[in-house]
């Protein structure tokens, strides 16, 4: 389901991110994105949902080709994933309710619709009772439930995640992944990257290694592989 | 867009409205300053073009006839005047009936006029009306030309002074009211747009979770135009209030029989909604120039 062939990224500055990658992930699976830093992680990751535009290659998503996708239809391919990010990206205004119900908003589910499934996702990461928070009520790994519930909310195939536990203590990002397990085991495909060597070495999943824009290792049940 | 959509806009506008707290006065401010003083022109203008209209509604031509005339060739100047094609209306009025008119308009001091009843000084006049009276003057110089017309007057001086007049006020008016339109435009394009950088992340997070850029472009497009339609409450009041007191108090104005200003109702009515429909039109403009360029994130 999703399919990169020969991608490469240069950055307008001229610093080439991602330096021709091919790989395949299918529907269902749970990958980890590992590497040093500045290795292109998060590059790769934004390439999926076109936040950044590949320089050369194509990208297939969905069977939606990013490549030769239109500006207008961006906002479609990002409703069909959900992202989840290291410092959360939540609407710092609006209620934890109105955050996941925002991505609802925007795809005009009905007023009924909307509230059901809300409570639902937020039912599933454990926030029901801190409905009407708003985010800086909450502790880091609240946040990220949010997110996570915002980024499920809409039923994605396909869920991103850039270091959802970089900023979180040892406890939280256990209890975060044990959300994205769940996630992954009711058929939702997982991308992860994290510099966590703990979590990569105890829930074993694919592990993709990128170290100067290029794959130099993809294994199933693999290993996190560096120190520190 | 479902209805319920549409609630969501309006709700986010108008809550943006509430949070921006100054900014927001600051903005109504200049579109109340504005409104009151587009109100004042309208209103002072409007009057002057209806008291203009008027005037030149009481615009006419006399064409004097020869006094030794025959009651043929009267009739043909008669036929001659009509065959005018700017001409609207003929009326014959014989030396007699000048006579007896000038006697009444003059009252105490007509009666000096009375001895020449038996021997009348006067001329057979024909009294000509244009269909447009800015073809007073052109259809005066043609009757002019008549045989056995002796002499025209139309207030010559008082009709090309009023048409002037009444262009000039027109113009002036016009680019004052337009000059104001796009500061208060100017000013809310940048209330809208303060506000939108200090939102900029998070239009970027709407952006990756979805939205269009119309889906985020609706609120402020709703913040704008109630910040329109609030200052347009305050001038709507001024100029309503202000003008029934004119209107309604026997002032120095009113007393030129020839400045009748146009009736509160529904004068007034149509006014509010004017100086309404220019406040929400300025902020709607406002707010769409500001967003225009900030959806590239
Ligand atoms: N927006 C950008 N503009 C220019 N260079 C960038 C940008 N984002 C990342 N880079 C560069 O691209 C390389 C890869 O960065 P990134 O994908 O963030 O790596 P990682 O997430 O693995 O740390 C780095 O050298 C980084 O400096
Ligand atoms: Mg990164």
């Amino acid at each position: 389901m999703i399919a990169m062939e020969n991608v490469y990224k240069t950055y307008p500055n001229g610093v080439t991110a991602i330096n021709g990658i091919d790989v395949t992930i299918d529907q269902g699976e749970f990958v980890y994105i590992v590497g040093p830093s500045g290795a292109g992680k998060s590059t790769f990751i934004k390439l999926m949902f076109r936040e950044e535009v590949p320089t050369k290659g194509n990208i297939v998503i969905n069977n939606r080709n990013l490549a030769k996708m239109k500006w207008k239809e961006v906002p479609l391919l990002r409703r069909d994933i959900g992202v989840v990010y290291q410092d959360f990206k939540l609407l710092p205004k609006l209620t934890v309710y109105e955050n996941v119900a925002f991505a609802l908003e925007v795809i005009e589910e009905t007023p009924r619709n909307i509230r059901r499934r809300v409570m639902q996702v937020l039912d599933q990461v454990g926030l029901k009772n801190k409905a009407r928070f708003i985010p800086d009520e909450l502790s880091g790994g609240e946040q990220q439930r949010v997110a996570i519930a915002r980024a499920i909310v809409n039923h994605p195939k396909l869920l991103i995640a850039d270091e959802p536990t970089g900023n979180l203590d040892p406890e939280t990002s256990w209890e975060i992944m044990r959300i994205l397990e769940e996630i992954n085991a009711s058929g939702t495909t997982i991308i992860m990257a994290t510099h966590s060597k703990e979590i990569v070495n105890t829930i074993k999943k694919r592990v993709i290694a990128i170290e100067g824009g290029l794959i130099v290792r993809d294994e199933h049940r693999g290993e996190y592989g560096y120190e520190i | 867009m479902r209805f319920s959509t549409l609630q969501r806009h309006v709700r986010e506008g108008s809550r943006n409205i509430w949070r921006n707290g100054w900014m927001t006065v600051a903005s109504v401010g200049a579109v109340t300053t504005t409104l009151v003083l587009v109100g004042a022109f309208l209103a002072l203008m409007l009057n002057l073009s209806n008291i203009a209209t008027n005037l030149e509604k009481d615009v006419q031509i006399k064409a004097l006839i020869d006094l030794t005339a025959d009651q043929a060739e009267i009739d043909a100047v008669g036929d001659a005047i009509q065959r005018i094609p700017e001409v609207a209306s003929v009326t014959f009025s014989s030396k007699d009936e000048e006579l007896s008119s000038l006697i009444d308009s003059l009252g105490e001091e007509g009666k000096v006029w009375e001895m020449y009843e038996q021997d009348n000084p006067l001329n057979d006049v024909y009294i000509v009306k244009t269909t447009d009276p800015l073809d007073t003057i052109s259809v005066a110089k043609k009757i002019a030309s008549i045989t056995n017309v002796e002499e025209i007057t139309y207030g010559q001086e008082v009709v090309q002074n009023l048409f002037k007049f009444n262009q000039y006020a027109r113009n002036i008016g016009l680019v004052l009211i337009v000059g104001l339109i796009f500061t208060a435009i100017f000013l809310i394009s940048n209330t809208i747009k303060i506000t939108i950088i200090a939102r900029r992340r998070e239009i970027g997070i709407m952006k990756l979770v979805g939205a269009t850029d119309s889906f985020i472009r609706w609120p402020f497009f709703i913040e704008g135009l109630l910040l329109g339609v609030l200052g347009s409450i305050v001038p709507i009041l001024i100029i309503t209030t202000g003008y029934y007191y004119l209107s309604h108090s026997g002032n120095a104005l009113t007393q030129f029989s020839f400045v009748e200003l146009l009736p509160f109702s529904p004068f007034a009515i149509q006014l509010s909604l004017v100086i309404l429909a220019i406040g929400a039109g300025i902020g709607v403009w406002g707010s769409v120039m500001s967003i225009r360029k900030f959806l590239k994130v």
